[in-house]
This record gives structure tokens, sequence and C-alpha cells, in this order.
């Protein structure tokens, strides 16, 4: 019994927190509790994908005694969720070995330690529930826990404001959830996900529910325009909880987003799929160019995040694309690629998060433009950070190019389909996707250029040591799985196969038994890609190049002051810094991206003033959506201000005023 | 047999890019020169300039990292790789299934990540510039090579490049609007790839607007010379792309026989030398241009692409 383990194990995560909450003070406490996590996650993990594997169809519901009294909470396992157990729990058992070295130096455990177990159980509850009141319950308790877990270092006016603007959106959120849900169950009010699907919908209906559906999850996944929370609370976080809350809490968004609108929403219409890719679109490339801009590491992956759930919305809108028009084959290829990205970005944005959270420890900045020269003294994190960047670049061999590639040749597939929407949207988001794939290579250049290369730029770079052998292990499984994915992306396309099957009704081909273990989407005429080949090739491409060059040309190596074109400055400050190095992008995309304006103050010869570089970036839609909100609401809540110093009699005249006011709308209303 | 026969053809096909790509650098040097009327360096000077840079001791910045060091072998391994799965003189080569045009257009984009990355190891400020600069034209020029690769794509119905090329060989594909937008496309975009002018000049040493000159500045030695290989190795990957997919004449399919090898090696000469006189030509008579007007260039190659890609969306017949 799969749903038997998972579910023992979840309770467990639940104990453990509480169990947080008493013992977190005493010594060994922060190593009990993320062993045990990771030995829960672990377990979990492996009946996931052990059931992915050799997958046996769907077990019936479960039903426990708890919740709303007349249904009871329903959990089940179908190949979706068994799929985001698996990369959740992947995720979170990396976020706990790397905790293992890295929560150690956490100087408040007891603001840590029960959460991260409770935030662990809520996700995996998410994936679980099969009804919606259970779905949502464990939708809120996973914002608090994490919530919980973004405020544990409250001291900084910053990390308040982040939890504070992240609490909002949550609640905002899970209302719309409410009424996506509301909405579905109908006024009879079938709550379980099998009323739900069996449930006969109005014409308006599904229109309705995807826009707040959309709004639900993508205020969860950071969907421009509701992803503002997103770069201000996920950095707040210690790093390995950011690593879970980028790498695995968003995909548990877009599980929910897969789960209402290919499950319970039944036949797609094609115009959902223009919403879906246009928003998919613009986030990606807004959300890479805004990680362009950044000088915080952390928030730079935040972005970067925004940017790769921008990539996985593209991808599961030409899925439902093509579902809508019934071409089952590309569907599924569309769907696998998107699938095929959650994985992907779980598994390299947790090794950043990694990575900036060793930085971060060894020399107290996240301010990049305070860093440099990392490489020479923390070789090993500068190489695991440097093969995170490969693979968020969409570099062959690893693994981001991988799900890349398979949108675009999805992308390739869709001149078929008949409507004029589609072919004019698909092409503009295939430009947007690509645009965004280079961009991010420029970002993860910069990121990594600036913290890891050059000469140090503050004294607390300069004495930075190599972080501890527990928290490497953590980022040596994820960069394992990040070149695994890559070089034999046929395993992975398989494991989603199930997933694919159940929700578009036919799956790519098997991979795994193509010839060489390359993949092949549709035809080996068409276009086929072998990862392990590729790095093959450039492995032993590398070591006959070393071979001949060290046997034939001269071995004599000398050390000496850089050359810079004969005029070195030994001053750190004439670096190329991360803001000069973002300037050319900022002057090519800037204007409309963040009206960016840069007003330069040259004093005349004579004058003693130094120059000045004023550079002005504008959040557009912070200025353009937010900032209006929030004026109309203190604009609001100004007028009702007076409200509050009326006489007696007044407010006496008000309560009959709308008592007159119930009594007519009642009388009128039919 | 077959196998082996295949394997030997695929080495001959690797071994013919490395050992041609220092001649056309050569050979496209003295054209230029002869069009400006100098007599110009000899063809053959490429191969004794690699010759002496590997005897010479390398001089290492002091602080330069394992990243500097280990970085010319990548990226001149993932060069050499792309290179390899062009088809040159023959289609349908034994691992020409391995990788694509966009796979190719991706191992080009991994090599050009470690050259931005070591120009901003020793921590200069040149290297930096040439980093920023070259990762800026980039991530332009790369979604406009995604876009001609999409265009060309939906022509053929295939993004392997053998396949493209057998298409554009029997197939009626005629004339058409989507492939002369391409073709534009895929020159601007090489010329920047390249580092040839009007967006960078290869001959520069010392100059402000130079970009891959400096990230490359700090090398010497071996290093230096296994970098240049590898940049003339990219060069010859160009052209052969243009020709496989817009000239595909003369190329051998799998399995012709050795006359149909002979005589697409022999056309892939041909190609390249016109290729080369093609670029100096084209070198000699326009001017560089401000780095800030690049991106415009190479905007419009994004533009044409995406044209070309949309055009077909429309309708195949374009």
């Amino acid at each position: 019994m799969a749903i038997g383990a998972v579910l023992t194990c979840v309770a467990a995560l639940l104990a453990l927190a509480g169990l947080g909450v008493v013992v977190h003070s005493r010594p060994g406490a922060t190593r009990f509790i993320y062993s045990a996590c990771l030995a829960l996650s672990s377990v979990i993990l492996i009946v996931a994908v052990a059931r992915l594997l050799t997958w046996p169809g769907p077990d019936p519901a479960t039903t426990l005694p708890l919740g709303l009294p007349w249904i009871g909470a329903r959990f089940r396992i179908d190949a979706l969720s068994a799929f985001f157990l698996a990369v959740i729990n992947f995720g979170a058992a990396a976020a706990s070995l790397y905790a293992l070295g890295y929560g150690e130096h956490e100087e408040h455990p007891g603001r840590v330690l029960p959460f991260y177990p409770a935030f662990l159980a809520g996700m995996n509850i998410v994936i679980l529930a099969d009804d919606a009141f259970s779905f949502l319950v464990a939708w809120e308790f996973m914002s608090l826990a994490s919530w919980a877990l973004v405020v544990a270092h409250h001291q900084e006016a910053e990390n308040t404001r982040a939890g504070y603007i992240y609490l909002l959106m949550a609640s905002f959120g899970t209302l719309t959830l409410l009424l996506t849900f509301g909405l579905l169950a109908g006024p009879a009010g079938g709550y379980g996900f099998t009323d739900i699907r069996a449930a006969e919908h109005a014409a308006w209906l599904p229109g309705l529910v995807l826009a707040l559906a959309l709004i639900g999850t993508g205020s969860k996944a950071g969907l421009v325009p509701l992803h503002v929370w997103l770069p201000l609370a996920h950095p707040a976080a210690p790093s390995h909880v950011s690593a879970l809350m980028s790498g695995v809490m968003t995909k548990v968004a877009v599980y929910g987003f897969v789960r209402i609108t290919f499950d319970l929403l039944g036949e797609p219409s094609w115009w959902w799929s223009i919403v879906v890719l246009g928003l998919g679109s613009i986030t990606a490339v807004l959300g890479v160019l805004y990680a362009l801009m950044q000088r915080d590491l952390k928030k730079l992956l935040a972005y970067s995040t925004v940017e790769n759930i921008g990539i996985i919305f593209i991808g599961l809108g030409l899925a439902l694309a093509f579902k809508a028009s019934g071409y089952a084959a590309p569907a599924a290829l569309a769907l696998t690629a998107a699938l095929f990205h959650v994985l992907n970005h779980s598994f390299f944005k947790s090794l950043l998060f990694f990575g900036a959270g060793a930085v971060l420890n060894s020399t107290g900045e996240r301010n990049i433009e305070r860093l440099g020269g990392l490489i020479q003294r923390m070789p090993i994190v500068a190489f695991l950070f440097l093969g995170g960047c490969l693979a968020i670049s969409a570099l062959p061999p690893l693994n981001g190019f991988v799900s890349e590639w398979l949108l675009f040749q999805a992308i390739l597939l869709s001149p078929d389909l008949p409507q004029w929407g589609l072919k004019l949207t698909i092409p503009a988001a295939g430009a947007m996707l690509a645009l965004a794939a280079a961009l991010s290579a420029t970002c993860f250049v910069r990121a990594f250029g600036i913290t890891f290369l050059g000469r140090p730029r503050s004294p607390e770079a300069q004495a930075a040591t190599e972080t501890d052998p527990l928290s490497r292990a953590g980022m040596y499984v994820l960069l394992g799985a990040c070149l695994v994915a890559g070089i034999l992306p046929g395993l992975i396309i398989d494991g989603i196969a199930p997933v694919v099957q159940e929700h578009v009704g036919l799956t790519m081909p098997t991979q795994t038994t193509n010839a060489w273990l390359s993949i092949i989407p549709i035809a080996e005429s068409r276009s086929s890609y072998n990862g392990l080949l590729v790095f093959v090739f450039i492995i032993i491409s590398t070591m006959l190049a070393v071979e001949v060059i060290h046997r034939y040309a001269s071995r004599d190596l000398r050390r000496a002051p850089a050359w810079d074109c004969g005029f070195p400055e030994p001053s750190p400050a004439t670096q190329y810094t991360a803001d000069s190095f973002a300037q050319p992008v900022r002057r090519v995309f800037g204007e409309f991206a963040f009206l960016a304006r840069e007003r330069v103050d040259m004093p005349p010869p004579g004058d003693p003033r130094p120059a000045t570089l004023d550079v002005r970036l504008v959040d557009v839609i912070w200025e353009g959506f937010y900032a209006p909100i929030q004026g109309w609401i203190q604009f609001g809540a100004e007028k009702l201000n007076h409200l509050q110093f009326l006489t007696i009699r007044r407010y006496l005249s008000l309560v009959f005023l709308a008592l007159v006011l119930l009594l007519l709308m009642v009388a009128i209303w039919p | 047999m077959a196998l082996i026969l295949d394997l030997i053809i695929q080495g001959a096909q690797m071994l013919l890019v490395l050992l041609l790509a220092p001649l056309l650098l050569g050979y496209t040097r003295k054209v230029k020169a002869r069009l400006l009327r100098r007599r110009g360096p000899p063809i053959l000077q490429p191969y004794r300039d690699l010759i002496r840079l590997c005897r010479k001791e390398v001089v290492l910045a002091e602080n330069a990292s394992w990243l500097f060091r280990s970085a010319p072998y990548m990226i001149f391994a993932a060069t050499w790789v792309a290179a390899a799965l062009v088809p040159t003189f023959a289609t349908g080569l034994h691992f020409s299934w391995t990788a694509d045009l966009i796979a190719i257009t991706a191992l080009l984009g991994s090599a050009r990540l470690f050259l931005a990355l070591v120009g901003m190891d020793v921590g200069t400020s040149f290297g930096g510039i040439g980093s920023s600069r070259e990762m800026l034209f980039s991530s332009i020029a790369e979604p406009a090579m995604i876009m001609i690769v999409f265009t060309v794509a939906l022509i053929a119905g295939s993004t392997q490049l053998s396949t493209i090329a057998d298409t554009m060989l029997t197939a009626d594909v005629g004339l058409r609007v989507s492939l002369g937008l391409a073709l534009v496309g895929l020159i601007i975009v090489a010329l920047a790839e390249n580092a040839r002018i009007p967006v960078d000049n290869p001959a520069t040493h010392l100059e402000l607007t130079m970009v891959h000159e400096a990230m490359v500045l700090e090398y010497s030695g071996r290093h230096l010379a296994v970098i240049e290989l590898a940049a003339a190795l990219k060069l010859l990957l160009y052209i052969s792309i243009v020709a496989c997919i817009f000239v595909p004449w003369g190329l051998a399919s799998n399995g012709g026989g050795l006359a149909a090898y002979a005589v697409g090696i022999v056309t892939y000469l041909g190609k390249l030398a016109v290729g080369g006189f093609l670029l100096a030509f084209f070198e000699t008579s326009i001017a560089k241009m401000r780095v800030f007007r690049v991106p415009e260039f190479l905007g419009t190659a994004l533009m044409l692409g995406f044209l070309g890609t949309l055009l077909l969306f429309v309708s195949r017949s374009f």
C-alpha cells in the first residue's frame, strides 16, 4: 500500500514538527530533525519513483475521518501526484542533507526547526489530497509554514516586509482557489475530485475557473504580475528553505494548475492556451531581465525562478493548445517537456540556492558587488555552482537543455494547429523562449563571474573559506542529478510517460529502447538528440586536446602579474562590477522593461566636484499595478476613517439605514 | 565492416575540419589583404602562428584560477564536437543524429559561456568589458539563430542538418521568401558570432571596441593556440552550415562510394573558397559599427528569422 506508507511518513513529519517545538534548544536537535526529514522524504521519494517506473494504475482514494465530517479527507496517488511527490521529496531530501551541515550555523534554531518538517508535510498533503477541502487546508498550511520560515530572521526590517507581502499574496491566492473549487463543486457541493470530474459544467464556467485558477496558482508559482512577493520572500528565508521554496514549492503551484486545467476542468478550449502562453512568455522574459539587474545573489536566483516558471507555463500552454485540437502526440511532447522542466528546475535551482547559502555563510554577504575571487577560496563550491549555472543556462550536455530542446520540438509541430490566434501566438512564444534562454546564460555568466571570478572586492570575500562537507554532499547529489537527467533524458521521459498518458491520452514513444539511448520525440528523420554521446564526445575531445598539447607543446608555465594591455591596476575596484556587466543589457532592453534612465553629471574642467552616474530603474509591475491598488486602499481607508468619530445619533441612523437597505434587497430579490 | 568504414569517414570529417580551419583563416586574410592592395601574410601563416604559440611558455596571471587553465580545452572540445556534426562533404555520417541544429547552436553556446567566464577570471577591466559585450551580442544572436533554425526546420520538416540538406537537394523546395530571410539572418548571426567586421574586428588589439580579443587578452602560449584554433573552427563551422543548408549541391549521401566522397570534398573546398572570398569582400567594403548599433544589427536578424517562421506558420508555401 503505497498511499499508506506515504501518509505514515507525512504523519511522522507532522509529529517531527511538534517535537521540534520541544527539543529545538537541545544540542543535537538540528542534526536529529534534519536526519529524520532526510530519511522520511527519501522513503516517500523511493515509493513515488518505484510506482512511476512500474505504473500499476491509480489507487482508489483512501478516506480518513478528518476534515469535513460528511466527506472526510480523501487521499489518492495517481501518476500526476506520484511525479510531483518524487520532485518534492527529492528536493526535500537534498535540502535536508544540505541542512545537516548548513543548519548548524543557524542562530535561532527554534525559529526554523519546528516549521521545516511542517512545511514538507504541507507540500506533500497538497499533492496527496483528493478533495477540494483537504487541498485548500493543506495549501494554506503550506503557505503559513513557509511564511513562518520567511520571517525566521525577523530582526531585519526587510524580512518582516517580505513576510507581510507574502502573507497578503498567499491569502489572496488561497481565496481565489477557494472560489475556483467553489465554482467547480457547484451548488450541490461535491468537493471530492471524483465528483468534480463527473460534474456537468455550464458553458461560462470553465473560462472563469481558468482565470481564478491562474490567479490562485500563479500567485504561488510567481507568474507576472503576481510574482512580486517571490523575490522578497524566497531570499529572506534560510538558504535551504529558499531552495525549497524556489525549487519545490513553486512546483506545488504548477501541480495545482495542472490538476485543475488538465484534470478537473474537462476538455480544454483552444483560447485557454493563448492566455497561458502569453502569460508564460511575458513571465519568462521579464523574470530573466529583472534577474539580470539584481545585486543580491539570492534575489537574482528568485527572479530566475520566475523566468523558469514562465518556461514551464509556455510548455503547459502548448500542451493545452494541442490537446484542445485533438493532436495527442504533440500534446504529449509538450506536456513531457513542461514536466521535464519542472524536474530540472527543482534540481538546478536548489543547487544554486545551496551555493548562494554556502557563500552567505562563509562571507556574510549576499551582495555580489562585495564578493569576487571566491573560486580561489571555495573551489569546490565554485565548481558545483558553475555546474548549476551551466544547467540553468540550457547548455548541453546538462539537463536544462533537454527540456528546452523538447519545447522547441513541440513548437515546430504547431503550424498544424487550425486556429489563427495560435498560429500567431506560438511563434512569438518561441521567440520569447529563445530570448529568455539566451538572457539566462548572460545572467548566470554575470552571477558566477562577479561572485566567484576576478579579485575579492571586500575583506569578507578575501577571508572566505570552503563550506562544510555535508553541505557539499547535498550539492553533489543535485549536480549528479543534473548530469544524469542531461545525459540519460530517455529515463526521465519514460518515467513521466504515465502522467502524460493520464492527462492527454497518449505518451511520447518509449525512449529507453532507442539505439545509443538517444531521444527521438516524433521520428528519427525529424529530430533526435543524444546527451550521452555529446557528453562522451566532449570528454574524448577534451582529453585528446589535452594529451596532444601536453605531449607536443611546451609545458613551461610562469606566473606573472596580469597583462591587462600593459596597464594593470592593483585596486580591485577597477574590475568590472555587476552593474557595469549588466549595463549593455540595461541599455538595450531597459527602456521598456524598467523605464531605465541614466543621467551622467560630468563637471566641466576645473571643477573639483566628482562626476556622478545616476541610474534609475522602475519596477514597472510594482509601480504600474500594485502602487495604484495600494493608493486606492489607502484612500478608501482614510475616507472610512471618518466613521470612527461620529456621534451616537449618527451611528444609530446608519444602523437604521442599513436595515432599510437590507429589507429592500430582500423585498426586491426574486 | 560497414561500421568501421562509417567510423573512418566520421573521423575523416573531424580531422578535415580541424586541418582546414586555419587554412580558411589564412586564405580569408590573404584575400582581404589583396583587396586592400597589400601583399598580406602567406596563406599558411595561421599554422605557423599556432606552432609558434605552442612552443612558447605560458605566462599565467598570478590570480588565474583552475577554470582559466582548463577552459581553453573545453571551449575547443565543444566547438570541435559541434563542427564534427555539421555535414561538410557528406550527409548522414555515422553520428550525425547525435545532435541537431538546435543542439549544435547550444554547444557553441557552451563554448561561448566558458569564454565569457574566463574573460572575467583575472579581474581586469578589459576582460570584463569583453565578456559583458559578448554576452549582450549572444543574447540577441542566439534567439535569432533559433528563429532561423525554426524557419529552415519548418521547410525541411526536420532539425537534423543531414535531413535538411537532403530535403534541399531532392525535394522541390524552390525559391522561397522565408529561405531568403533565413539566409540574410544567418549571415548576420555568423558575422557576429565570429567577431567579424562590422560587429568586431578580428585584427584589432588594444582598442576599446574589441570584444573577442578583450576576453582572451590574458591568454598566452599553448592556451592561446587552443583558443585561436577553436575560433578558426567556429568560422569554418558557420560557413559549413550556410553551405549545407543553402548550397547543398555536391554533398555525398550516406554510403555513396569513394567517388561521391571525392566529389563532395572537392565541392566543399570550392564552397569554402567562395565563402571565404565573399567574407573578405564584405569585410573590406564595410566599416565597423559602434558597439550599441550592434544590437540593432542583430535585432534585424532576429526579426528576419521571426518573420520567416511566422510566414511559414501562416502558410507552408512561403
